[in-house]
């Protein structure tokens, strides 16, 4: 038989707000443990919650780039349940009215087949604290830092057919958060969890089978490795007569598996109610309006650097990979650097320097207004394209191009005389490949050329040399 | 609302509780006073001058104020290292955050 599988995901997200979603903690990551922590986020008696403002702005901010419909009444909700990483009992979340709803997000897979997946809402939350197993001691070590640090969850329609659209969706919702600036979205550091909802089905089929929620999925690749296990284990239960059981799974990147970690049969009961201490929070049209003033997202300046620039797809998409090199690549065009030059340069130098460094392009040092000027020189010939990436590894880190020039002495030899008196020295200390030249041997030029470019430093201007040498080649 | 002996084991079993036989009876009782309590607020006439007036978007700025002290943090733990709260092991029950 053919099979289907069938996935919807539901992801948390950090934001990057300073404090906690309801009292004035900070929320940096990396603190001693429960350094960060008040009675209010400790759920201590009497205290009472205040929403962060910029919790709202940030979720509306997503909501509205999730092209979904804004709640404009909105009420948190009590999740109630007993577990040592959540101090008060309950934790504080929205199940009755999602601050968002129906929205949808376009994405490109490998062929350039595109896909719309669902988005079926998103609500505001807070996160737990995190909790340190010690089993050999019998106990459990708990850090409330994390307790209450401001959660966005997105719940997607059961949209995803594989682990490759499960990616793709993954990157472009990393992508719109980083573009709004709403969170860091570092899988490693958990500000951005996702946990896979997965059946299968016949092929045809239009019901959907009985499925596994799957956690602890750590990275891109054990996203992709545990929805291709988990989809082929319920296959073979299937096909030998078994039946999927609803539960819970926990991925286990080291053995490449999934293990159960409760049946869903005992899924408790959250006894949700209205949560007391929290108004309402009403948003108004005007308010939303402010909101859709949204900086341009990664798929827009895609499309744009391929119509306005006319770059290759390949080059845009590089480009807008990260917010901050897509930016530096518009400002080195604007300081009037050719867009296809600057794109080639940006994806050459500028990604070897930061691989090198092991750096992301926010971080990095490197002016726009510099490489543009080393643009320009390379344009109007005062050095080679090769003394170029010189420079600009000189300046990497900061300095003055023609200074650095200046200084190393790498102006680019033009000078007819100067080249000539190279060649000459080049044709007498080489008679053998000069020989095999006239002879025909087409390769010969090159090393001659090579050789003139090595009397000269390296600084010769190569179309000049190359001029220059043929004609004296073809003299008797 | 009856309140039953089923559903007082069920509200105990949901919030980490052992009750005893009597317990169990006692809560049983004290619960239906408390719904019954609860109930007279439903009875109440809620409109013209007794509306309720809610309050809404009540929002604080994203500002950081100082966290509490550890030291005294961790006074409110029944057992610490002096850097963790310690509780029994409670792996294999994680919840869905």
């Amino acid at each position: 038989m053919e099979w289907e599988t069938v996935i919807g995901l539901e992801t948390h997200v950090e934001l990057a707000t300073r404090t906690k979603i309801f009292c004035a903690c900070s929320t940096k990551f990396g603190a001693p443990p429960n350094t960060q922590c008040c009675p209010v986020c400790m759920g201590m008696p009497g205290t009472l919650p205040v929403l962060n403002e910029k919790v709202v702005e940030y979720a509306v901010r997503t909501g509205l780039a999730l092209n979904c419909e804004i709640t404009k009444y909105n009420r948190f909700d009590r999740k109630n349940y007993f577990y040592p990483d959540l101090p008060k009992g309950y934790q504080t979340s929205q199940l009755y009215l999602p601050v968002a709803r129906n929205g949808a997000v376009r994405i490109e897979l490998e062929n350039g087949r595109e896909k719309d997946i669902g988005i079926s809402e998103m609500h505001m939350e807070e996160d737990a604290g995190k909790l340190i197993h010690e089993p050999e001691n019998g106990c459990t070590k708990v850090d409330y830092n994390r307790c209450g640090v401001p959660l966005i969850e997105i719940v997607t329609q059961p949209d995803f057919r594989d682990g490759e659209e499960v990616v793709a969706y993954l990157e472009e919702l990393q992508s719109i958060l980083q573009y709004l600036e709403v969170s860091d979205c570092k899988l490693q550091e958990g500000s951005l969890r996702c946990d896979v909802n997965l059946s299968v089905r016949p092929v045809g089929s239009a019901q959907l089978g009985s499925r596994t929620e799957m956690k602890n999925l750590g990275s891109f690749r054990a996203v992709r490795r545990a929805v291709a296990y988990e989809s082929q284990r319920q296959i073979a239960v299937l096909e030998s007569g078994g039946a999927v059981l609803q539960e819970t799974r926990r991925w286990d990147e080291d053995r490449n598996k999934s293990v159960s970690m409760r049946a869903k049969e005992n899924a408790r009961d959250y006894r949700y109610f209205p949560e007391p201490d929290l108004p309402p929070l009403r948003l108004d049209e005007a308010y939303l309006e402010l909101l859709r003033q949204q900086p341009e997202l990664a798929g827009e300046k895609r499309r744009r650097y391929r119509q306005e620039y006319g770059l290759p797809a390949y080059d845009a998409d590089m480009l807008t990979g990260q917010k901050a090199l897509a930016e530096f690549f518009e400002e080195t065009v604007a300081r009037g650097a050719d867009p296809k030059t600057a794109s080639n340069w940006i994806l050459g130098q500028v990604l070897r320097q930061l691989s090198q460094r092991n750096l992301e392009a926010k971080d990095m040092t490197l002016l726009p207004r510099t490489l543009a000027r080393i643009i320009e020189l390379v344009e109007r010939g005062e050095i080679n394209r090769n003394t170029g990436v010189q420079v600009f590894d000189g300046v990497f880190d900061g300095g003055d191009p023609e200074e650095y020039i200046k200084v190393n002495g790498l102006r680019q030899v033009s000078d007819p005389e100067q080249i000539t008196r190279a060649v000459e020295t080049v044709l007498k200390q080489n008679p053998g490949p000069v020989a095999e030249f006239r002879a025909g041997k087409e390769k010969s030029f090159g090393f001659l050329v090579g050789q003139t470019m090595r009397n000269l430093g390296g600084k010769g201007d190569s179309k000049q040399v190359n001029v220059i040498l043929r004609n004296r080649l073809s003299e008797p | 609302m009856k309140i039953t002996r089923e559903l007082v084991e069920r509200i105990a079993g949901l919030s980490r509780l052992s009750l005893s036989e009597e317990e169990k009876k006692q809560m049983t009782v004290q619960l239906e006073e408390i719904l019954g309590s609860m109930a007279a607020l439903d009875r109440l006439t809620l409109d013209g001058e007794h509306a309720l007036q809610e309050r809404e978007n009540v929002l604080r700025p994203d500002e950081e104020t100082q966290s509490m002290e550890r030291t005294e943090l961790l006074k409110n733990a029944p057992e610490t290292d002096g850097e963790y709260i310690i509780v029994p092991a409670a792996l294999g029950q994680e919840e869905e955050g």
